[in-house]
């Protein structure tokens, strides 16, 4: 099969813009979309996995607690396979750079991806000193073992900072100039990496990926104290995942007011989809839920005046509609307010525990008895990933017609390889199963420890008989 | 030598470790696959999930820094190849999934069932990948990649004799390397008969694979001009190195010289690598975008090279000590249980 079209990535949609069929621009953006964000959930438990495996070895060592020790090795198992499977996943999103985006690469590859060079150095340290903390328990001395743990947290800041910092660029491109061709000329690294948009994503993204490994690893011991196991090492595996996740709550909530001002300045129509605004003007009030038909508000609760009070704190605040900028430059509205209002509302109500669980540690130095109590934890786990989920949803689709902000429009970016629906069916596919297993896998770990077992690896795959000779 | 060729070298080297430290851990894979049943295999696949265990996620990293400095240092060139060798790119991306999730699933599920399951699933894909991937390297170097999005033939483009030779060769030299490798590895452990296992293992993959060298020769001679005349000119003394190391590998092997072979064998494929890169330079995809033009301007090849000065620095140290804690058998398992604990905690020294 030929492919039909043989349009030079450098030229610019002047010249006779070859469209992809709008089916493969749609496949094209669900793969990524689905890829991405499977992806999302395994890199915030590799950023932040590891820094709660730390606490509980720091713990267990210092504080001789058995325990602690104990969960610290059971959650290193869990980072062994949660992090295999983030890196492939990774990988294919690097593939998914060029399969799907040629034209975003093709253009600007130069500028967006310096970032990603340096992400390719933390990962690069990231791999190898996991490796060596879950190799290490048995034959490194405890400190050495500890220590060769550090590295992995210290990766995973960087990590972030690079890859948020590519997204970052895409909303406020910057660190090149361009041709009058179009093309980019020169580059400016530095520009690149710290543009305006990298400072409160990146604490953005970071937090976030501390609250969803805080709240997804402590949800799964409140389950198993709501179902009896009142021991030290349940509540001590939910106090320690559930402290991180309690202390980056608030922080994340103030710097995503931050961030939601300077999206107002930066992008105006995404902030317009946000908060539902189709015309320009002050008084404008906090829309939860709801969609836009014609132009006007259907269903929802509009609260009078709200969001031009949160915005400029006063009543008289103008907030710029989408009739701001020409409808070919508009977002896709509803889905943004919505994933809007679901980010913003389950963040905010997962403050709920969190206030509760500190005010029963200040007063009794003791989780919170009420199964009320655990069962909001439970819940607030998946809700974690169900707010980050919608808080990216936020962004990219906002960013919406562009790829790159006022720039590269994504239908320009897309490749002209034919059948990408053919890919998304079979991407999806693989998808569903690969994350059903790591569930399924992980799980199933779970309850051989509850268990109690310890015959893990007595199998006739496993290591155990070439080692033991 | 100016900016673009240096970050083509830097290119070219992640590509050479990836080509010899990958290609080790996929061709792990391989002898996996045709290790028997649950018993007979037992001991070869111990061994294999041993050797891979703890190294394999550094070693697939040397794939990701290549894609990346090629989409940031030669945008043009990496927008072209993955928009072309979209199906041959796409079937190794699920490839590289189902390698590294199966063989991290094999290790934690407690039914025998699912470690046969994952087991396949590993063993397949670490075959899979390397085949398309070498494939779509046969269409770079047979110039089937024009400049564009998506400009080449979807299917044409890699379905060829050249691309076919070279999947293939990608399969046998990793499953040579692997053996030559889990010889070492074998001795290491003080294992004579997975030992004498490997060795056989391994003179058979070296001699298909030196086959399998001279048919590609025969096939690049008709179906890629360019780089046949780049292999036996400049590229000559390497394509000879690489002959003199696998044919010296065999002669330790048969002698019974496991370290030495290992280090030799590593030579053989490393040089037909960069023998590779010598004969189709100055192009990057011969012969329509040479380095110089589709480089990337100065400022992102200046940022690459500090990039590069960076992980030399600190991927250099942190990787020698993985490999040296790990060939001083200090990241074991003992018998213990996966990944080496046992579920008492460990007391504290």
């Amino acid at each position: 099969m030929l492919a039909p079209h043989a349009v030079g990535l450098a030229t610019t949609s002047l010249a006779a813009p070859a469209v992809a069929a709008a089916a493969d621009l749609l496949a094209a953006r669900s793969q990524m979309a689905i890829t991405l964000g499977f992806h999302i959930v395994l890199a915030c438990l590799g950023v932040a996995f590891p820094a709660l495996m730390l606490i509980a070895e720091w713990r267990g060592r210092r504080g001789h607690d058995p325990d602690a020790l104990l969960l610290a090795q059971r959650w290193s198992k869990v980072v062994a396979v949660t992090f295999a499977v983030g890196a492939v996943s990774g990988t294919v999103l690097s593939f998914e750079m060029g399969l799907l985006w040629p034209g975003l690469i093709g253009r600007f590859g130069s500028a967006f991806g310096i970032p990603f060079a340096l992400e390719g150095i933390a990962f690069f340290l990231e791999a190898i000193f996991v490796a060596i903390y879950l190799y290490g328990w048995r034959r490194l001395g405890w400190r050495a073992h500890l220590l060769s743990g550090v590295p992995i947290a210290l990766a995973g800041l960087v990590g972030t900072f690079s890859v948020v910092t590519a997204n970052a660029w895409m909303n406020e491109p910057a660190g090149f100039t361009l041709g009058a061709d179009g093309q980019v000329t020169s580059v400016q690294p530095l520009g690149v990496l710290f543009n305006d948009a990298t400072g409160y994503e990146v604490v953005h993204m970071f937090l976030a990926a501390y609250m969803v490994t805080g709240f997804l690893v402590a949800s799964v011991y409140a389950v198993s104290l709501l179902r009896g196991h009142r021991d030290h090492y349940t509540r001590l595996g939910f106090a320690l995942a559930f402290s991180v996740a309690v202390i980056a709550t608030p922080l994340q909530i103030a710097v995503g007011d931050v961030a939601a001002r300077a999206v107002r300045d930066q992008q105006p129509a995404k902030f317009a989809a946000m908060e539902l605004i189709s015309v320009t003007g002050s008084h404008q009030p906090e829309t939860i839920g709801g969609v836009l038909a014609n132009g006007r508000v259907v269903g929802g609760v509009a609260i009078p005046d709200v969001a031009s009070l949160l915005s400029g704190f006063s009543p008289d605040t103008v907030i710029a509609g989408l009739n701001a900028v020409p409808p070919d430059q508009r977002p896709p509205a509803d889905v943004v307010h919505l994933a809007w209002n679901a980010m913003v509302g389950i963040g905010t109500l997962l403050l709920i525990p969190a206030v509760w669980f500190v005010l029963a540690w200040w007063r009794r130095r003791e989780l919170p008895s009420s199964a009320w109590f655990l069962r909001l934890a439970g819940v607030a786990g998946l809700a974690a990933v169900v707010a980050m989920e919608a808080g990216w949803v936020v962004t990219e689709v906002g960013r919406q017609p562009w790829l790159v902000y006022g720039l590269l429009r994504t239908s320009d970016a897309v490749t002209h390889a034919p059948g990408i629906v053919v890919s998304l069916v079979l991407t999806t596919a693989l998808y569903l199963v690969l994350g059903a297993t790591t569930v399924v896998v992980i799980s199933g770990m779970a309850r051989r420890w509850q268990r109690g077992s310890v015959a893990d690896g007595d199998v006739p795959y496993g290591p155990r008989e070439a080692a033991a000779r | 030598m100016n900016a673009p060729d240096v970050v083509a070298v830097v290119l070219w080297a992640g590509l050479t470790l990836y080509a010899v430290l990958g290609g080790a851990d996929f061709g792990g894979g391989f002898w996996d696959l045709i290790a028997g049943g649950d018993e007979r295999g037992r001991r070869p696949r111990g061994l294999i999930d041993h050797a891979i265990g703890p190294v394999w996620e550094a070693n697939h990293t040397w794939l990701i820094f290549d894609l990346v400095i090629l989409w940031t240092a030669f945008p043009l060139a990496f927008a072209s190849v993955m928009s072309t060798l979209f199906v041959p790119l796409t079937l190794a991306a699920f490839g590289i999934v189902l390698r590294g999730s199966g063989f991290a699933f094999r290790r934690v599920v407690g039914r025998v069932a699912g470690q046969r399951l994952f087991g396949a699933i590993f063993a397949v894909s670490s075959i899979v990948t390397p085949f398309f991937l070498g494939a779509c390297l046969g269409a770079i170097a047979s110039g089937r990649v024009p400049v564009g999005n998506a400009a080449g033939e979807m299917w044409a483009s890699w379905l060829t004799p050249t691309s076919l030779v070279t999947g293939a060769l990608a399969v046998v030299g990793s499953a040579y390397l692997a053996a030559v490798f889990l010889v070492a590895d074998a001795r290491r452990r003080g294992d004579a008969e997975l030992e004498a296992y490997f060795r056989r293992r391994a003179l058979a993959a070296g001699l298909i694979t030196g086959a399998m060298a001279l048919v590609g020769i025969a096939v690049l001679h008709a179906d890629a001009a360019y780089l046949y005349e780049g292999l036996t000119s400049r590229g000559l003394p390497l394509v000879l190195l690489s002959v003199a190391c696998g044919a010296l590998t065999l002669l330790l092997l048969a002698r019974g010289s496991a370290q030495r072979a290992r280090v030799l064998a590593a030579g053989a494929v490393a040089a037909v690598v960069v023998g590779w890169g010598v004969a189709q330079h100055p192009y990057l995809l011969p012969t329509t975008l040479t380095i110089a033009s589709g480089a990337a301007p100065a400022g992102t090849l200046t940022a690459l090279i500090a990039v590069t000065i960076a992980a030399v620095a600190l991927i250099g140290p942190s990787l020698g000590l993985l490999f040296v804690l790990d060939q001083r058998s200090r990241l074991e398992a003992e018998g213990e249980g996966f990944l080496g604990m046992s579920e008492a905690p460990p007391p504290g020294r």
